[in-house]
């Protein structure tokens, strides 16, 4: 039932990034151009609905469907690694023109190429693993 | 219903992600693509190279289970939910690629020039999105997640790492569109 759920959320999460062309190419460079509005009202509504939903959830306390207590996970306070590793991330997105959960997206929608990004990035996650240690965080 | 085979409205796109950040939280779980990326690692074998992977992966089940349905999704969406899939961008956007050398610019969902199968033969653009791919991968883990960990469920809890970090991905984004890609294309 749980695992039905996942995949339930996924496939709604892999529709929307398809019609919403959040996951085109071409809409990533746009963005990055500043020459629409459509990437920014996409993640900004979110974003707005988001940090409603976040408030009410904590301030009415909200439990999950499972009767618990909902956690966020407050993320380490730290300034170089969200910097440095959101610019490498920044170069990377808008080279490739995908993000990790449209990249999946597109194998679904039949582009073979964007399997090269995927193993690429899942090598690029594995050589920060393996250099963590000698990255300034 | 003619609607739903035409392209989401940023007005409609915008929401159903806030719906999914909702449905996760709901069943005590947080929105984070990226984390599948270091499962995926950690399934191949790599705990034996660095602890980074040395974790429990059945601890992010769910989230391989999210990725096969964004998978799932991505068909419906293209081949049952679509009649054309070109992306009608900015003409302005399309005259700059045109002239960059993306033709298909404004008649396709994806360039051709880096998702047609004939790119899987052509090293220029192997290397693009190889090059690409490394970048999301390595930038994702050392930020400590990407446009769904951070831009949204980040962001969403006030959280100024994410902020930060999004910050980082324009910076990011604007230098490869404006310095780099003029060098390349």
């Amino acid at each position: 039932m749980r695992t039905l759920s996942y995949l339930f959320i996924g496939i709604v999460f892999g529709i929307t990034m398809f019609k919403s062309e959040a996951a085109s190419w071409f809409r990533i460079y746009e963005m990055f151009k500043f020459q629409s509005f459509h990437m920014y009202g996409i993640i900004g509504s979110a974003l707005v609905i988001g940090i409603v939903m976040v408030q009410l959830i904590k301030r009415l306390n909200i439990k999950s469907f499972y009767g618990e207590k909902i956690h966020f996970n407050p993320k380490a306070k730290s300034f170089n690694r969200y910097m440095f590793g959101g610019i490498i991330f920044g170069l990377g997105w808008a080279l490739a023109g995908a993000c990790p959960g449209p990249m999946f997206t597109l194998v679904g929608a039949g582009y073979a190429p964007i399997l090269v990004v995927i193993f690429a990035s899942i090598l690029g996650t594995f050589l920060y693993g393996v250099f963590k240690d000698k990255l300034p965080h | 219903m003619d609607w739903i085979y035409e392209p989401w409205p940023w007005y409609v796109a915008g929401p159903m992600i806030a719906l999914i950040m909702f449905l996760l939280l709901m069943v005590e779980k947080n929105f984070g693509m990226s984390a599948n990326l270091r499962t995926m690692c950690t399934l191949c074998g790599a705990g034996d190279k660095a602890d980074f992977f040395k974790f429990d992966w059945k601890t992010q089940r769910w989230n391989l289970i999210v990725v096969v349905g964004a998978i799932i999704g991505g068909f419906i969406g293209s081949y049952l939910l679509s009649s054309d899939t070109a992306v009608a961008i900015n003409p302005d956007t399309i005259t700059d690629l045109q002239a960059m050398g993306f033709n298909s610019a404004g008649n396709a969902y994806l360039p051709d020039e880096l998702f047609d199968l004939s790119a899987l033969t052509n090293i220029k653009s192997l290397l693009i999105l190889a090059v690409g791919g490394l970048l999301v991968g390595f930038g994702a883990r050392y930020a400590g997640g990407c446009t769904s960990g951070h831009a949204i469920s980040g962001l969403s809890d006030l959280q100024l790492p994410s902020l930060i970090a999004v910050i980082g991905f324009f910076i990011g984004g604007l230098i490869m569109i404006n310095f780099i890609f003029p060098l390349i294309f």
